[in-house]
């Protein structure tokens, strides 16, 4: 059961800023689709390895090379605000 | 045409004629050509093309333009494919009927009152309307199969691993795959030889032996072992697209396929777990949007904090919040085990349903989705009943085998897909039963009247 806390505390979590109606929307709806969910604890796992992904890649290895890198101008145009060439943000404390 | 269907977010006149002009030089001055070169190829608007916008379909992006290029749009720029625009989509992939795009929705060329589905509905509704030729999307749980389905085109979703993510807008990333559309198998092959292969820039891109694709252009299907899952074909699925489907696994068997029907036991689970695993990945990969490198950034903030939490808000439609909720909620201290952890669990079981009715079949059929197209706001007002239009689809991303969609038929006038599923990179066996089918049936000819 997902409670109307839970929500705040897990949009907090993703950095959500809910309104009051966003809130009881997810607050039913998570609760619908979890509830619907319940039916993967019929079955017995003890024994099975998780699969995160399907490849059997371990660790990938490249050489360390020297490679073109992108000019710093290309990499702040999209930002928002700058200082110089720092991204600028509103103050942190 | 463009009026009625709004596929592309972005359309490139200019760039497209540029590069037709190229290509109208190297034939001028006798140049070897590819087969490629000049065919308008659009791209999905979660591919990042150098200089040109770049969206993904939403406010958090509606400025972005990436100063690099996606891995598979350099290697269709190198084929000499020229790029007609950049194709709607739902927000970040997150949708299967093109309804949560940020900025409009995208009409079925079949009947504009109803959805082209999604999430990669631009793409498949500008092939099958004739804006384009052919067009890549991404498949994460079945983004290119469902709209080509809904659209009557063919879409293909290769292994996971064949073709690099480089430069896709990450969604899911154990899930998500670029593939392409066209309207016949050929042009599938090609593009199919123009993007796979591995690539340096991305770690989960597979190193294996790419064939010549087209070399499965046989019409040919004699003796190969089909398997149909009966769980595919079970209540839920439309009457109407059950008979077509029936029917068209009737043509592959009269072709001189074997065909019996077989059990993937674990597929009732695939919906939860999907939509366990997705929107968990999801969470993470959209971390990234905090307004401070790129994308919008939300007006009069107090501190860093607020401005995080405001972009967020602002710049993520409903569907986006909803699966980051979801996402975060099941990667969460206490949920971690019950939700996430059982559904990797889960997946494994249902990838070994696979591996075993792949030791028997070459090939498995089934319906592609359990209805055609619905119509436009049927289904906005509740999501479960949207996830469920995946519920064909989805086992193949968790598994990461590849899977086709083709077109087999028409109930009421609207187009219905017959899905194809191989083996790990098993490409070559869907391609040649495609084949087959295209050329001992008509459904491929049709065109939507608009």
């Amino acid at each position: 059961m997902v409670t109307r806390e839970d929500v705040e505390h897990v949009a907090l979590l993703g950095r959500l800023e809910l309104t009051e109606e966003e809130k009881e929307i997810y607050t039913r709806q998570l609760n619908d689709i979890l509830g619907h969910f319940q039916a993967l604890q019929r079955l017995d796992t003890g024994n099975i390895q998780p699969t995160a992904h399907v490849l059997p890649l371990k660790n990938v290895y490249r050489e360390d090379w020297v490679g073109q890198h992108m000019p710093r101008e290309d990499a702040l145009a999209n930002c928002p605000d700058r200082d110089e060439n720092y991204f600028k943000v509103p103050k942190i404390v | 045409m463009e009026d009625r269907i709004a596929a592309y977010i972005t359309r490139t006149r200019e760039k497209a004629l540029e590069q037709a002009r190229a290509v109208d030089r190297q034939i001028r001055n006798g140049e070897k050509i590819s087969p490629l070169a000049g065919i308008p190829v659009a791209v999905k608007d979660n591919i990042c093309t150098d200089g040109i916008l770049t969206t993904a379909a939403s406010r958090m992006l509606a400025g972005f333009v990436p100063p690099y290029s996606a891995t598979v749009v350099k290697r269709l720029e190198a084929a000499g494919a020229t790029l007609p625009g950049k194709t709607n989509l739902d927000e970040f992939a997150m949708g299967s009927s093109t309804e949560n795009s940020a900025f409009f929705t995208t009409r079925n060329p079949w009947d504009t009152g109803r959805v082209p589905g999604g999430s990669s509905g631009g793409s498949a509704a500008a092939v099958a309307c004739g804006e384009a030729v052919c067009a890549l999307g991404s498949d994460t749980g079945g983004s290119i199969r469902l709209p080509a389905s809904f659209c009557g085109v063919i879409g293909f979703k290769p292994t996971y691993g064949a073709v690099s993510r480089y430069g896709l807008i990450a969604f899911a990333s154990s899930l998500d795959q670029i593939g392409p559309f066209s309207r016949d198998v050929t042009d599938c092959a090609l593009l199919l030889n123009a993007i796979c292969g591995h690539d340096p820039l991305d770690s989960t891109s597979a190193r294996f032996d790419v064939p010549d694709f087209t070399r499965f252009l046989v019409n040919d299907i004699r003796g190969m072992k089909i398997g149909v899952p009966e769980e595919y074909m079970a209540e839920g699925i439309n009457s109407g697209v059950r008979e077509v489907v029936v029917k068209a696994i009737a043509l592959l068997e009269s072709l001189g396929a074997s065909v019996e029907y077989t059990n993937l036991p674990h597929t009732e689970y695939a919906l939860s777990t999907y939509y366990l695993i997705a929107p968990a990945e999801a969470s993470s990969n959209l971390a990234r949007y905090d307004g401070v490198r790129y994308g919008f950034r939300a007006a009069k903030t107090s501190d860093v904090m607020d401005m995080f939490m405001k972009t967020r808000s602002q710049g993520f439609g409903a569907e986006v919040k909803r699966r980051i909720m979801l996402g975060t909620y099941a990667l969460s201290a206490g949920y971690y085990d019950a939700y996430y952890l059982k559904a990797l669990k889960v997946r494994t079981l249902i990838k070994e349903d696979f591996d075993r009715a792949f030791e028997k079949y070459d090939l498995l059929v089934s319906p592609v989705s359990p209805t055609t197209a619905f119509r436009c706001g049927e289904k906005t007002g509740d999501p479960l009943e949207m996830y469920l239009s995946d519920i064909c689809t989805i086992s193949l991303n968790l598994a990461g085998i590849p899977g086709m969609s083709i077109p087999c038929g028409f109930v009421e006038g609207m187009p219905v897909g017959l899905q194809l599923m191989g083996k790990h990179f098993d490409e070559g066996t869907l391609l040649r039963a495609a084949y087959t089918f295209e050329q001992n049936s008509d459904y491929h000819r049709a065109f939507p009247v608009l």
